[in-house]
């Protein structure tokens, strides 16, 4: 039995996330903050992180958002085989970001043509869409600061390289992100596939609760390994130093062709928001 | 921590040194990236936002109902460094924003004895709530790009690059 979708119901439900996740940094994230908060010695870290943890409960208790830069919409949508929406699925993502992001006064980012430039607008979000099974709909809005994306990388190893080799590209583009993109940061991995999909793994990645590991136990252990590593590179909470200088390293994974290795680092700034509902 | 007032003279300017910790009040301007890039054609009927003003790379959301500005936090300083040089050299006294400097802007900004302050990034909410006032000044037609006026009060800032070329980021 199909289960059917109105797509006004999608509209509603988009316009709500945009506003949900951008007022409400994610608990995961605010936790992590707060632990790094209490293990932080550096005085000066401390006190960048107490802004940060500060300025959450002034966006929550203000209906304010978290950052002046309310992102790029990305739109997650996992459409169950049984789903039938009734009506145009883009269209309605789309009028909701509009809605969600007028009404919850978030800034106009969006412009219509990346060259020429021109008058910035709401939308459009950037949306992926994925077939799962099921008769459920499961909707996600990541508002992805632009500061923190222009610090993404891509590189196409030869299959036979190391794992050191691969460890040195990550630990160096946070390296090079160095203070600019608002340390701490999450470090999102995408280890696999082609070139595109490698960067939406990363993508993916920054959906994972940061406190949960990979479930793979060798890919976990490169997450903490990582992390570790990251920490000791001194950039610290706004870069001026300090043990916290990402709160987590989220890795995915798929399988890739034999002749090659992609991996894509996308990184989030301390504000990583995002916020999810299943239909 | 030192509260200083617009505007900045010449003596304040030299007696805070990198690291500094500071409360800002009185009037800063916002401009961002495509409002560079127009200041730098139009700088000489622009002066009134560029002599011994202080920029503020911020490009705020939109005004919620009620208040007064939306987030405001600093956006990506050294996206502006092709364009500050001249600023300086067109007589701007100090920047606000966020992360590190090239090399051309700290030689600028040691020769033309201005200063580059840190305000807390990704803070937005943090730093609407020390912003008094705000009135857009010139090109309104970039939207959150546009020049705002803004009067603050105790803005919390760090001396990022003081007016002897000294960065944060060599002696943390």
């Amino acid at each position: 039995m199909s289960k059917k979708v109105n797509a006004n119901l999608v509209t509603k439900t988009i316009s709500q996330l945009c506003v949900e996740a951008n007022f409400r940094l994610r608990k995961d994230v605010l936790a992590a903050l707060k632990t790094a908060y209490y293990k932080e010695k550096n005085s000066r870290a401390k006190s960048m992180l107490k802004d940060v943890i500060d300025n959450a409960a002034i966006a929550k208790r203000e209906k304010i958002a978290i950052c002046q830069d309310t992102g790029l919409p990305v739109v997650f949508v996992e459409l169950g085989h049984n789903i039938q929406i009734i009506g145009d699925l883009k269209q309605a993502i789309n009028k909701g970001i509009e809605l969600g992001y007028k009404k919850a006064s978030l800034r106009n980012s969006i412009i219509s043509d990346p060259l020429i430039r021109g008058k910035s607008k709401f939308s459009p979000a950037v949306i992926h869409i994925d077939l799962a099974k099921g008769n459920k709909l499961k909707l996600t809005v990541l508002p992805k600061g632009f500061g923190c994306e222009n610090k993404s990388q891509l590189k196409m190893f030869n299959p036979t390289v190391g794992i050191d080799a691969i460890k040195k590209f990550i630990i160096d583009a946070v390296e090079t992100a160095g203070p600019d993109a608002c340390p701490p940061y999450v470090v999102a991995i995408g280890i696999g596939g082609t070139a595109d999909l490698a960067n939406l793994l990363a993508k993916k990645a920054l959906l994972r609760q940061i406190n949960k590991r990979h479930a793979q136990k060798r890919i976990s252990l490169l997450e903490k390994e990582l992390l570790s590593r990251i920490n000791k590179l001194n950039i610290g909470p706004m870069g001026l130093g300090g043990k916290t200088t990402a709160l987590a390293v989220n890795i995915e994974t798929y399988p890739t062709h034999i002749a090659g290795l992609p991996v894509a680092v996308n990184i989030s700034c301390h504000a990583l928001r995002s916020a999810t509902k299943v239909l | 921590m030192k509260r200083i007032f617009t505007p900045l003279t010449k003596e304040l300017i030299k007696s805070l040194n990198v690291g500094d910790e500071i409360l800002l009040t009185g009037i800063i301007y916002t401009a961002r990236d495509q409002a560079h890039k127009r200041l730098i054609k139009e700088i000489g009927k622009r002066r009134n936002l560029i002599k011994d003003k202080i920029i503020y790379y911020c490009g705020p959301t939109q005004t919620p109902k009620g208040k007064i500005i939306g987030s405001a936090g600093p956006t990506t300083s050294s996206r502006m460094d092709e364009f500050t040089p001249k600023l300086l050299a067109a007589g701007l006294i100090a920047m606000i924003g966020k992360g590190a400097r090239s090399e051309k802007v700290r030689q600028s900004i040691k020769r033309h004895k201005a200063v580059y302050f840190l305000a807390p990034a990704g803070c937005g909410a943090l730093l609407s709530q020390k912003i008094k006032s705000k009135r857009i000044v010139a090109y309104k037609d970039l939207g959150p790009e546009a020049i705002y006026e803004l009067k603050v009060k105790d803005f919390p800032l760090i001396v990022g690059i003081d007016s002897k070329g000294r960065s944060i980021y060599d002696t943390k």
